[in-house]
């Protein structure tokens, strides 16, 4: 389980210091699936980030299974098994999906899994063990990797980061198929997104605007709020 | 053999001695000290000057050739020719390459200009490491001169390498392709400590349907310096392509300077050049798997100069 309490987080720009996120509590129960959403630029990349470790909070306590791991580095939270799906996924030359997949695991991945793996994100194994983690592949296939490098990794707490960001419509139908399917993997999924499809998925949604938890509850709850906002919205623009 | 032998063998060449079947030549500390043909690669001492002529025949297929250099002297100062005929239709693998073992004060240098005739439609394989090590202050160097003539649609790739140890090394490629020809070559380099680093590479695309690949990778650290200079001139209907990558660490400095010329109108010549720190979101990446920042950086190195 996941607790972070009181967690905020500031930026120091010249004199002056901005609030990224203020005094946020959110509960992440074991094998859930949790979307936190709102606005752009509200914090919850950052809130992402300082689950996994790439930003320290300036206030606040993370808990991990009971465990204060708020001053933990990344590659001992990824030791307690937590995920961290990048929003842009770095490429690396030379690197093959094989290797790379190998290195989440932790060891050498055998072939089968390997394949496994990436069939569950929707891609041919064969096509794709061999080939390099750089540049010559499209968005959509990069954070369908990414997705798959996750899976490999026997987690407790994976985090994914706008999975839906710069990929197009016809990969995004693939990419809610995937996240259909990692249901089946035993580990909580605690996912940013902007996607009515996506929230569908969710046991529970939590709206985060200005650094703060606006609304929390569950998907039956809050997903008809957000659409009627979003509706209203629309309405008052026409 | 001594272990220290056997072990830069095993580490510039693959091998641990002399391979049964296959042509060799071990050159140790200035002498040659084991030598085996084979019907279709022979091999010969050249008698003007130290070094050897290596000849394979016509329309031999599948043929392995091992010339490994040893050094295990301090303060030796070592130049040889190598001059390899290529037949016509040939098909060879050439594995080259040098080890310095140098425990003394004193520098340890090996020369070695190598020449390839290449015949028309032979195909050659070259791979050439470069490696040093050693507790002496005594500096490692390495100067490598490497030309190569190609007939009328002949290939040839070469995989050369120098990972570790080497504190100097000057290396000069010339090659000249004929009609249909085609070079790929593989060139990966690491430097470290206060260790130098030059390479020139000229290859003139002299006939109708020639082509180049140039792919260069490098990785410079600590203090050391890298100097790239590959040079494509394209004299007919062709096509060239040169691409030198640079991962730069530390205090190290990396000059990449590739050049292009065009003397034909329907000549194709492109390169591309970048140099760079390795990005914080791959070493992040990396220890989101729970690796420690060092490994996230080893692996990333190694991939990049797999």
């Amino acid at each position: 389980m996941l607790e972070l309490k009181n967690i905020q987080f500031a930026v120091h720009e010249s004199n002056d210091s901005k609030e990224i996120i203020r005094h946020i509590d959110i509960t992440v129960p074991d094998r859930s699936f949790t979307v936190i959403t709102g606005p752009n630029g509200g914090g919850k990349s950052t809130l992402a980030k300082l689950v996994m470790g790439l930003e320290k909070p300036t206030g606040g306590q993370i808990l991990f299974d009971g465990e204060d791991i708020t001053n933990v580095s990344i590659s001992e939270r990824a030791k307690r098994k937590i995920g961290y799906a990048f929003q842009q996924p770095p490429r690396f030359k030379g690197l093959t999906i094989r290797k790379l997949l190998s290195l989440a695991h932790g060891s050498e991945l055998s072939e089968c899994m390997s394949c496994q793996y990436l069939s569950d994100v929707g891609l041919c194994a064969h096509d794709y063990l061999d080939r390099e983690m750089d540049a010559s592949l499209s968005g959509g296939e990069v954070k369908r990797i990414e997705i798959a490098t996750l899976l490999a990794r026997d987690l407790k707490l994976a985090i994914f980061d706008e999975p839906e960001a710069g990929i197009d419509l016809w990969s995004f139908a693939k990419l809610v198929d995937t996240f259909q399917n990692l249901r089946k993997y035993n580990m909580s999924i605690l996912l940013i997104s902007h996607q009515e499809r996506i929230m569908q998925m969710a046991d529970e949604i939590i709206v985060v605007e200005q650094g703060m938890v606006t609304k929390q509850g569950s998907r039956e709850e809050i997903l008809p709020q957000l659409l009627h906002e979003f509706d209203t919205i629309c309405d008052k623009c026409l | 053999m001594e272990q220290t032998d056997k072990n830069l063998l095993k580490t510039i060449a693959g091998i641990s001695g002399f391979q049964v079947g296959r042509a060799f030549n071990l050159r140790k500390d200035g002498q040659g000290v084991e030598r085996h043909s084979t019907p279709n690669v022979k091999i010969n001492p050249k008698t003007d000057k130290p070094g050897i002529d290596i000849i394979v025949a016509a329309h031999a297929q599948k043929e392995s050739v091992h010339i490994p250099v040893i050094l295990t002297q301090s303060g030796i100062k070592d130049m040889v020719y190598n001059d390899f005929y290529i037949g016509e239709g040939a098909d060879v693998e050439i594995i080259a390459g040098c080890g310095i073992h140098n425990d003394g004060c004193d520098a340890s240098q090996h020369d070695g200009i190598h020449t390839f005739y290449i015949g028309k439609n032979a195909h050659v394989t070259y791979i050439e490491k470069h490696y040093g090590e050693g507790d002496g202050n005594g500096a490692r160097i390495l100067n490598p001169t490497t030309v190569v003539h190609m007939e009328k649609n002949s290939t040839c790739e070469m995989m050369m390498s120098q990972i570790k140890g080497v504190d100097s090394t000057i290396r000069k490629t010339q090659m000249d392709l004929a009609a249909g020809a085609k070079m790929v070559i593989h060139e990966k380099l690491m430097t470290h400590g206060k260790q130098e680093a030059h390479s020139d590479v000229e290859v003139e695309l002299n006939g109708k349907g020639a082509s180049l690949q140039i792919i260069s990778r490098s990785v410079a650290k600590d203090e050391s310096r890298q100097v790239f200079h590959p040079k494509a001139i394209g004299n007919n209907d062709c096509r060239a392509h040169v691409q030198c990558d640079s991962i730069i660490m530390d205090q190290a400095r990396v000059s990449s300077i590739p050049e292009i010329s065009a003397n034909h109108v329907d000549a194709e010549i492109i390169h591309e050049a970048a140099i760079g720190k390795i990005n914080s979101d791959q070493l992040i990446k990396l220890q989101t798997f729970g690796l420690s920042e060092s490994e996230a950086e080893a692996v990333i190195i190694d991939g990049f100069l797999k």
